[in-house]
């Protein structure tokens, strides 16, 4: 099998943030009461549970809080369908859901330290360090299209958005970047 | 005439000279300038000419209310109309135009309405534009067009960019005059997160050309330690060139950042719309000085006092070496007394108050300046266009000149209105002051935010305070109260402040009081839209009692300064006119932007590429690279049909079908809507949404389905194919899938949220490839991995596997009536899988088809598509899809409804087929003409079109139809009409065209 | 530009991640109902100005549905809450009682 392809292609924007497609991730929805998917959760991506609107681990391996009945699994894109068949046995018997969701979406790298300030131009949320922490999974809007990220530390940050609406985001983003920081945070 | 002095100008660098061009004359300024200053120092004091009679006008104010001198910035794709010459920076290089002319500034054909002005009075145009009705066409609206518009849009693209910044702050400060720095002061000492604002390109407002001391040091000095404070204060953000446009609920706020307007081809946005989100607001935003109405006062060289005085301290401009001031009030004197200090002359003061006695006109006394008490204007002498001199006279009286003075400037001064606009944009509540005559911010009915608590304040002038030590202390304890609000504890303290007193001012509104009409009707409330005293009072007079409605009538207040210097003069003329006390008239509405804001500002991103998201599947690309012509659906771009080159779309259409049903076709259907609804519920959910059962469904098997909202009318289509005993994956329309996503989840959290059923959107994890015609299964056998023959994957199964060694789900199913797979894969995958069936389908001629030969196909075998046969209002009898609507179920959404007697009526149009006698297409959307006409006289009607294509396969137009009774008419001829007035016959057919039996599906 | 907390999420989100979705606390009528229940069920709808039980969706982040109280002229909300309940929990109807005395959901 050749590589995936992903929706922009590899495209890199350099400015005062860097704006990568960080090209196939493995992404796994897993619908379930909390309480029950620790396990399933472990077995699958081998990462703790994520409390409220938190990441546990990252792209490699981790999971996001994303509903109070909803998590967002990430591995490696070759592993989502074992990481899946983990998740189903573990969770073999209990009302849940579970879809690989690794082609539905894309996935982008921010670098730089004006990540913040850059978001700032196209989401209404609070991104300030109060209430953007590291490690805050934040699911809003850019510009017009829902997208869900969250700041590994000041200088680096993973931005997901539908795989459809990629261009866009793309678009959006290295706009953004080539006018230069707000001079906000 | 104006000219620059040699000394003097706080603001501009005179060791850095700017060169620029107006109306194509090269003119010099300062670094530090702003346009109106630069041209003052040029002698230019025709800066415009107003909207209805075109009379010359000078600059009036210094700041953002200017209604004057309003000029064309920039060329090209750059070119801007209507820019305030008082707001915009002088840079190298800036060139700007007259506006509201022809030919010339100084010589207007259009000024002959000034000479009519007689004749164009208030409501003019409601009064003469209506009749006759002919001469609209050939009088009237040439003429209106000709002299209306303000200025002249750019015609070529916007080169520049533009951006939004959300931003969320504790406390938003909007003004960065003495009240907005001593509110951040107060704050800084907090941790709150702090934002100041302040629209123009300088802190400290007014304070340093008022000449006030603070602390002990001068204004600007102070203004100058504040801002070191602040920028040195980790939780203050300071922002220039910034204007607070408005306060909306929740504490939002919009501010208007300048970025690059005064440094134009600079790198970065050239606007920025700050879209906050605050705890508390402060406005600190000053007030603005009122004309006097008196005779001629539009006249070029009348300036507002505190604008004059601007133009001399700021900019070292002299507006004219012989000054005039008229005034109601003390603070004129500062003007005069700043002409006297520059070396110019002031010919006279003229007070309309009986006394002045107060430090102020002492000290214009003491400086020899001449000060007459109890009197007015009369007139405004003018040679040319330049001013030459003013009658004085008795304000007590009717106008009687009593004295002529000579001079070529005249500041005036009608009292000071606090900025109250973004107190007021969200309900704050305004009173009337009798020691200052304006409306001040009535502190006990303010705005309230989500919690119900008050989230705006106001600070110094702004609050109605007037002097300088108030102005410093209001700011603090307004500062004061929004933290404590906001949960941070602050202390107020009031700078000690000097500043002269002054004396009580006088509510003189109109000059002389006792003034003709004909003096009336000289002089001007609204300056840019050409509304005088005798257009508010003769609007009175024919019953116009509202300031809301008056100001519609009149048009004061609806030019592009928005009445920030007509308002408060109008309706006390207006008052007065009505024998009413001023507050009973009240205010017009302020609504925002403050001052106007770019259009571009506002599209901030939402321009170009990023205009609105295109959605795209994953073979988008091989689509446009091989002749799609794109069609919108929703926001998915997907290929109409695919053209070759020098053919048409119909030909292309054409031979999409013909090769599809010949041999092989290929339609990307990655669109398509795919649900994942899964657990214990999922089959009991499935049959409440849709109208048949579905969770009799086996494993392995798919079906078609129908669902309708509570209201019985039809929602969506789609196939539905059941995983496992738990799980089902919905397909649905492409423009349905988010909506229909959307419904499911909100059954399941607002009304079944005991039901164990999970969903997950998961429309866009695959790509999907519709592999259709006679020889699909000789390619997907080509392609290998998995078994597709009829024994094991029979019409309406669906199996997993692989082809072409990919992952895939394969689907038999046919939109088409064709021999048909749909292919899903994963996303990433899907221009492989793309790619490689196109090469495998070469030996049969493989065509790649659009959505119009999708629609042709379906037509032609009957199948109804959402959007077409329904409209919001057809219920899936009417389609004579009853056996999809199951008799078993006790309840599924819209059974309800559709046992309300009007939808189970035999009256309602069903769905037929119609074929033209004459194998012409009927018109989209036609009707079945019925005899005679309805109440109305309209034709009467018993049916109408819902899709017609030309069928390729058939050689003639088909389409589909309801008619009322349709399906007990077949073989009748109707008459369907066309837009030319004429009928097209058509005869009432089964609506499956082709291939009645469905043998080409099932082989 | 109203303001929310979505009580699944504890974001307070901007109108612009919510959307709207009208009266709350609807009681369905089916089939077998009468014509004056289903046609209140369908078509009539409290219009109220003052304090308002109304529906959202955190559609631009959890995706869940919640309840608000809120007041149409003032645009005070007096709380967010679960939307699996046929009432707003007491503590919201206090929060509005404090303030209207009479008011009844």
């Amino acid at each position: 099998m050749s590589d995936p392809r992903s929706a922009v292609g590899g495209a890199v924007y350099e400015g005062y943030v860097t704006v990568k497609d960080s090209g196939a991730h493995g992404m796994i929805t897993l619908r379930g009461d909390h309480a029950e998917l620790a396990e399933a959760v472990k077995a699958a991506v081998g990462s703790g549970m994520p409390t409220q609107r938190r990441i546990e681990g990252g792209l490699g391996g981790g999971a996001a809080w994303a509903s109070p009945d909803e998590l967002l699994l990430f591995c490696d894109y070759a592993d989502a369908a074992g990481a899946l068949e983990k998740a189903r046995k573990s969770l073999e018997g209990n009302h849940f859901l579970v879809a690989d969701v690794s082609d539905a979406r894309a996935v982008f790298a921010l670098e730089g330290s004006g990540i913040r300030d850059l978001l700032a131009k196209l989401c209404p949320a609070d991104l300030s360090p109060e209430a953007l922490p590291h490690g805050e999974f934040r699911r809003s809007h850019l510009g017009q299209v829902a997208a869900a990220f969250w700041l590994e530390s000041e200088e680096t940050a993973t931005v997901i958005c539908f795989r459809s609406v990629a261009p866009y985001v793309y678009d959006l983003l290295s706009e953004a970047v080539k006018g230069g920081p707000i001079g906000i945070f | 005439m104006s000219t620059r002095l040699s000394t003097g100008g706080r603001l501009i660098d005179r060791a850095k000279p700017v060169s620029f061009q107006f109306n194509g004359r090269k003119m010099q300024g300062f670094q530090g300038d702003n346009l109106a200053a630069a041209l003052l120092a040029n002698g230019q004091v025709v800066m415009g000419r107003s909207f209805k009679y075109h009379r010359p006008r000078g600059v009036v104010a210094s700041g953002a209310e200017e209604p004057n001198a309003l000029v064309g910035l920039g060329e090209g794709g750059r070119f801007e109309p209507n820019q305030r010459a008082t707001t915009t920076e002088l840079f190298d290089g800036l060139t700007a135009i007259s506006q509201n002319h022809w030919p010339s500034l100084d010589f207007d054909v259009g000024a002959v309405n000034s000479s009519l002005s007689r004749f164009l009075p208030a409501g003019f145009y409601y009064k003469t534009f209506i009749h006759p009705r002919a001469a609209w066409k050939h009088l009237f609206e040439p003429f209106i067009r000709k002299s209306a518009g303000l200025g002249k849009p750019s015609n070529p693209g916007d080169p520049d960019t533009y951006e939004h910044a959300y931003v969320h702050v504790d406390l938003l400060i909007v003004g960065g005059g003495i009240a907005g720095l001593q509110a951040a002061l107060t704050a800084a000492k907090t941790d709150a997160k702090v934002l100041l604002l302040e629209q123009e390109a300088h802190w400290g407002g007014r304070a340093p050309v008022d000449g006030a001391e603070i602390d002990g040091v001068a204004a600007e000095e102070w203004i100058k330690n504040a801002l070191q404070t602040l920028e040195a204060a980790p939780n203050v953000t300071l922002r220039k060139r910034c204007m607070g446009s408005g306060v909306y609920d929740h504490g939002y706020a919009l501010a208007y950042e300048r970025c690059t307007d005064h440094m134009p081809g600079a790198a970065g946005p050239r606007h920025r719309l700050w879209r906050i989100r605050a705890g508390q607001i402060i406005t600190a935003t000053g007030a603005l000085e009122r004309p006097l109405s008196f005779s001629g006062n539009d006249r070029p060289g009348v300036m507002l006092a505190s604008a004059l005085r601007d133009y001399i301290v700021n900019y070292g401009v002299s507006p004219g070496d012989r000054v005039v001031v008229v005034t109601n009030n003390d603070d004129a004197y500062r003007t005069a007394l700043a002409v006297k200090d520059s070396g110019l002359t002031v010919a006279c003061i003229i007070d309309a108050r009986a006394s002045a006695d107060g430090p102020l006109p002492q000290a214009c006394r003491d400086a020899g300046i001449r000060v007459e008490t109890g009197k007015a204007i009369a007139g405004v002498g003018m040679k040319g266009k330049a001013l030459k001199f003013v009658d004085i006279c008795a304000q007590a009286g009717e106008g009687s000149v009593l004295e002529t003075v000579g001079c070529d400037a005249v500041a005036m001064s009608g009292g000071w209105s606090p900025v109250v606009h973004l107190w007021s944009h969200c309900g704050g509540k305004l009173l009337w002051s009798e020691d200052n005559f304006h409306f001040y911010p009535d502190v006990t009915r303010f705005p309230t935010d989500h919690k119900g608590a008050q989230y705006v304040r106001t600070a110094g002038i702004a609050s109605g305070a007037m002097l300088t030590h108030e102005v410093l202390g209001n700011a603090s304890e307004s500062a004061v109260a929004a933290l404590e609000q906001l949960g941070h504890s602050a202390e107020a303290w009031r700078p000690s402040a000097t500043g002269s007193e002054e004396g009580a001012m006088a509510p003189v509104w109109v000059m002389p009081q006792g003034a003709s009409k004909a003096k009336k009707s000289k002089m001007w409330l609204d300056f840019q839209n050409d509304v005088k005293v005798s257009d508010v009072e003769l609007a009175a007079q024919e019953g116009y009692q509202s300031v809301e409605h008056t100001k519609r009538y009149t048009t004061l207040g609806m030019a592009t300064d928005q009445g920030k210097l007509s308002n408060i003069n109008g309706l006390a003329v207006l008052s007065g006119a009505l024998n009413q006390p001023i507050p009973q008239t009240g205010t017009t509405t302020f609504r925002p932007p403050y001052t106007p804001i770019s259009m571009g500002v506002i599209a901030g991103p939402g321009t170009g590429k990023t205009f609105q998201p295109l959605r795209k599947t994953p073979m988008h690309g091989w689509h446009e690279a091989n002749g799609a012509d794109w069609e919108p659906v929703g926001q998915w771009r997907r290929p109409y049909c695919y053209t070759k080159s020098g053919e048409s779309r119909e030909a292309a259409v054409s031979r999409e079908i013909r090769n599809t049903r010949d041999s092989l076709g290929l339609l990307d259907a990655s669109t398509l809507g795919k649900i994942l609804v899964t657990g214990p519920d999922a089959g009991k959910f499935l049959d409440m949404l849709y109208t048949n059962m579905m969770s009799t469904l086996k494993p392995g098997k798919c079906r078609y389905g129908l669902m309708c909202n509570e209201n019985g009318f039809l929602m969506d289509d789609g196939v539905v194919a059941r995983l496992d005993e738990n799980s089902f994956l919905v397909h649905t329309t492409s423009g349905g899938a988010d909506h229909m996503h959307a419904h499911m989840e909100d059954w399941l959290q607002c009304e079944w949220w005991d039901w164990k059923v999970y969903t997950a959107n998961l429309t866009e994890q695959y790509a999907q490839i519709a592999v259709v015609g006679p020889n699909a299964r000789k390619l997907l056998e080509k392609l290998g991995g998995m078994d597709v023959s009829k024994e094991a994957m029979a019409f309406m199964e669906h199996a997993d596997g692989e082809l072409a060694e990919l992952p895939v789900r394969v689907y038999r199913i046919s939109f088409s009536g064709e021999l048909s797979y749909e292919i899903a894969v994963p996303a990433n995958r899907g221009l492989e899988l793309w790619e490689k069936i196109v090469e495998a389908g070469a030996e049969w001629n493989i065509t790649p088809y659009g959505t119009e030969a999708l629609h042709v196909m379906r037509a032609e075998k009957g199948f109804i598509m959402i959007g077409d046969e329904t409209d919001g209002t057809v219920i899936p009898q009417d389609l004579n899809l009853s056996w999809a609507i199951s008799k078993k179920k006790e309840d599924f959404l819209g059974k309800r409804a559709q046992a309300r007697s009007h939808m189970a009526s035999a009256e309602r149009w069903k769905l037929v087929g119609l074929e033209t006698i004459d194998g012409s297409v009927l018109p989209d959307g036609a009707y079945a003409l019925a005899e005679g006409t309805n109440e109305n006289g309209q034709r009467n009607t018993q049916g109408r079109v819902t899709s017609t294509y030309h069928s390729p396969t058939l050689g003639r137009g088909i389409a589909m139809g309801l008619v009322l009774h349709g399906p007990d008419r077949m073989g009748e001829v109707l008459k369907f009409n066309k837009v030319d007035g004429s009928a097209v016959e058509a005869k009432i057919v089964d609506p499956v065209f082709y291939d009645k039996d469905g043998e080409k599906q099932n082989v | 530009m109203l303001k929310f907390t979505c009580p699944y999420c504890g974001i307070e989100a901007s109108e612009t991640e919510l959307a709207a979705g009208g009266e709350a606390h609807l009681k369905r009528y089916g089939p077998g109902s009468s014509e004056q229940d289903f046609e209140g069920y369908l078509f009539l709808r409290k219009n109220p100005k003052g304090v308002h039980l109304e529906r959202w969706r955190h559609v631009m982040g959890c995706g869940k549905w919640f309840l608000a109280a809120r007041h149409t002229a003032t645009l005070e909300v007096f709380g967010t809450y679960s939307a699996q309940t046929h009432e707003p929990p007491a503590e919201i109807i206090e929060n509005i009682r404090a303030k209207f005395p009479e008011w009844q959901a």
